[in-house]
């Protein structure tokens, strides 16, 4: 079934200084959803966020968020939302409690209500032991989980993650995936900002592509990976030599290869079937590759394709 | 402020309540952002401590070191110098409000601030009460420094504490001025580097540590038109004795025009960081 968007931008402009950094930008989040923001630093993600959670103006465009209007209902609209990210801070001299309780209090929950959910994310979020440490001893990962227990004080029905995981230790930023999908679980809309491809892979129902403050692309993550390609092929020739001449013979033969030291890479639309034609190519004008691994596409693949201008397909 | 969503054709009892309770929050966010703000300040100790050393030195500086040298007429320099220390105190006091709003601008605690459902001006309201309570901190070790040094408020308690009233009023007024100024920052150090020199300006071309009719006459035409100086003879006036009411009158103009001047103008800062 589908319900209303939760989030709704359509045409956002926003210009700073000559720099245009969103220029047209449409999208929209389904309720209860999550919808991954993709691109490269400076494509615009995080002037995206700020502008669907108030902080800043749009030159041009219209967004609402629960249906209320960023601009005119902004009062509205903080009470609903919840921001967490690379440049929403906790205070580094208040405790992990002191922080909760302080954000609680100004998102207007009562003295009562703000110790208690503060209490109940310190216990989610597994900041229980630290609770009472100042946060400018925390690690990275401990930062950032009491960042995204600040954005959930007042139980926001859209919930917006501005790169959260950028920095953290592969095993910080898994524990930060399980939360992200336990509110994605719990009804929570979502829309995460990341210029991780595997994360927005990950979490993601949805995935937009951003490059230079325009939409690229979106897709499901698995409607994108099989827009460019339902394989990848990586053939391992063992020299550098033999892959740069193998390289030469597919690129003559129309295929894109992407070397990779000793080895490369074929994207295929056709399936794992296409491997034979790969291999006719090379036959006599290659060495034999050492090994062959065929692989499901990344998101990093589509990403590359898309920034290249157009050349997949 | 803009918090205060009025629909159009409510009873009017009920508009009354709903902008009663809009002011009830943002007092209650002011009183929030305010604690954290003196929370921090206590946590981070060694701004605190140099806030108080610095008008240590100056007292030490000019009862010890020029004091001798200086004469004024009909007083004991020391009952002289005191209101021009209490007046640079609170000045210098203001640089931290600069400090800290431009250390929220960078740490991004303000684009925290800037998505919840509080009251916008308690960030500037909060902050600025928290540097209010610095100064009545610091201006109470100050009194205390004074008597050791031979102050001794020729004209009594009531005289010191009317005249305190006025160096704290100074002081908040100021502070406001200096959020502004922090907000367009953000970079605490560049806050500091800004707000310095204009202080200097004001506090010694004023008669804080010496007579203005020791300055010529151009200097003093600067000197005894601006707030410091204004703060700093309404103390006298009280202090040391004479008509004070004339001078009281301009001091607290002085800081009436100043705090509403200044705090439109951060609020419409504050307002604007988004745009």
């Amino acid at each position: 079934m589908m319900s209303k968007p939760a989030v709704e931008a359509s045409g956002l402009r926003k210009a700073f200084g000559g720099v245009q950094a969103l220029d047209g930008l449409s999208l929209a989040v389904p309720a209860g959803t999550v919808l991954g923001l993709l691109g490269p630093n400076g494509s615009g993600k995080t002037t995206t966020v700020s502008i669907l959670t108030t902080s800043l103006r749009p030159d041009a465009g219209r967004a609402t968020v629960a249906g209320l209007d960023v601009v005119t209902e902004a009062a509205r609209v903080r009470r609903v939302i919840g921001l967490a990210g690379q440049f929403a801070a906790v205070d580094p001299n208040l405790t992990g409690r002191e922080n909760l309780r302080l954000i609680g209090r100004l998102s207007r929950l009562g003295r009562r209500q703000a110790r208690v959910r503060a209490d109940e994310l310190l216990a989610s979020f597994g900041l229980n032991a630290a609770a009472d440490r100042l946060v400018r001893g925390y690690s990275g990962g401990m930062r950032r989980r009491l960042d995204v227990a600040a954005a959930l004080l007042h139980r926001p029905e859209v919930l917006f993650l501005d790169e959260p995981t950028t920095g953290l230790d592969p095993e910080s930023r898994f524990a930060l995936w399980d939360s992200v999908r336990d509110l994605a679980g719990s009804g929570t809309t979502v829309l995460l900002t990341t210029q991780y491809l595997e994360e927005a892979d990950a979490l993601a129902d949805q995935v937009v592509i951003i490059s230079a403050g325009r939409v690229a692309d979106t897709g499901t993550p698995a409607e994108l990976k099989a827009r460019f390609g339902t394989v990848v092929f990586h053939l391992d020739f063992g020299g550098k030599e033999a892959a740069q001449a193998a390289q030469t013979a597919l690129a003559s033969a129309g295929y894109q290869p992407q070397r990779d030291g000793a080895g490369i890479q074929v994207r295929s639309v056709a399936g794992s079937g296409e491997l034979t034609g790969v291999l006719r190519v090379l036959d006599g004008r290659a060495p034999d590759p050492v090994s062959v691994e065929i692989r499901e596409p990344t998101l990093d693949d589509v990403f590359l394709s898309l920034t290249r201008g157009g050349e997949a397909a | 402020m803009s918090t205060i969503a009025i629909a159009p054709g409510q009873p009017a009892a009920s508009r009354v309540a709903a902008a009663a309770s809009a002011v009830a929050g943002a007092l209650s966010d002011t009183a929030d952002v305010a604690w954290r703000n003196l929370l921090t300040q206590l946590r981070t100790p060694q701004a605190l401590v140099f806030s108080v050393i610095q008008p240590v030195i100056f007292v030490l500086l000019f009862r010890y070191a020029f004091g001798g040298a200086i004469h004024v007429p009909g007083t004991n320099y020391v009952d002289f110098l005191m209101p021009g220390i209490f007046a640079q105190t609170v000045a210098f006091g203001a640089v931290g409000t600069a400090v800290g709003l431009s250390g929220d601008v960078r740490t991004g605690i303000l684009v925290r601030f800037r998505t919840l459902p509080m009251a916008r001006i308690a960030v500037l309201a909060g902050r600025t009460a928290a540097d209010l309570a610095r100064n009545l901190l610091v201006v109470a070790v100050m009194i205390g420094v004074g008597f050791a040094a031979g102050f001794r408020s020729p004209h009594g308690a009531g005289a010191l504490l009317a005249a305190l009233g006025l160096v704290i009023a100074f002081g908040y007024a100021i502070s406001w001025g200096f959020a502004s100024l922090g907000l367009r920052v953000s970079d605490p150090e560049a806050a500091q580097a800004a707000a310095v020199p204009v202080l200097f300006l004001l506090v010694f071309t004023s008669a804080a540590f010496v007579p203005s009719t020791a300055m010529p006459g151009w200097l003093q035409a600067f000197g005894t038109h601006q707030p410091v100086d204004a703060l700093v003879n309404a103390e006298r006036a009280l202090i040391l004795g004479g008509p004070a009411a004339h001078d009281v009158l301009i001091s607290l103009a002085w800081s009436g025009g100043m705090l509403v001047v200044f705090a439109l103008l951060a609020a419409r800062t504050y307002a604007r960081m988004g745009r």
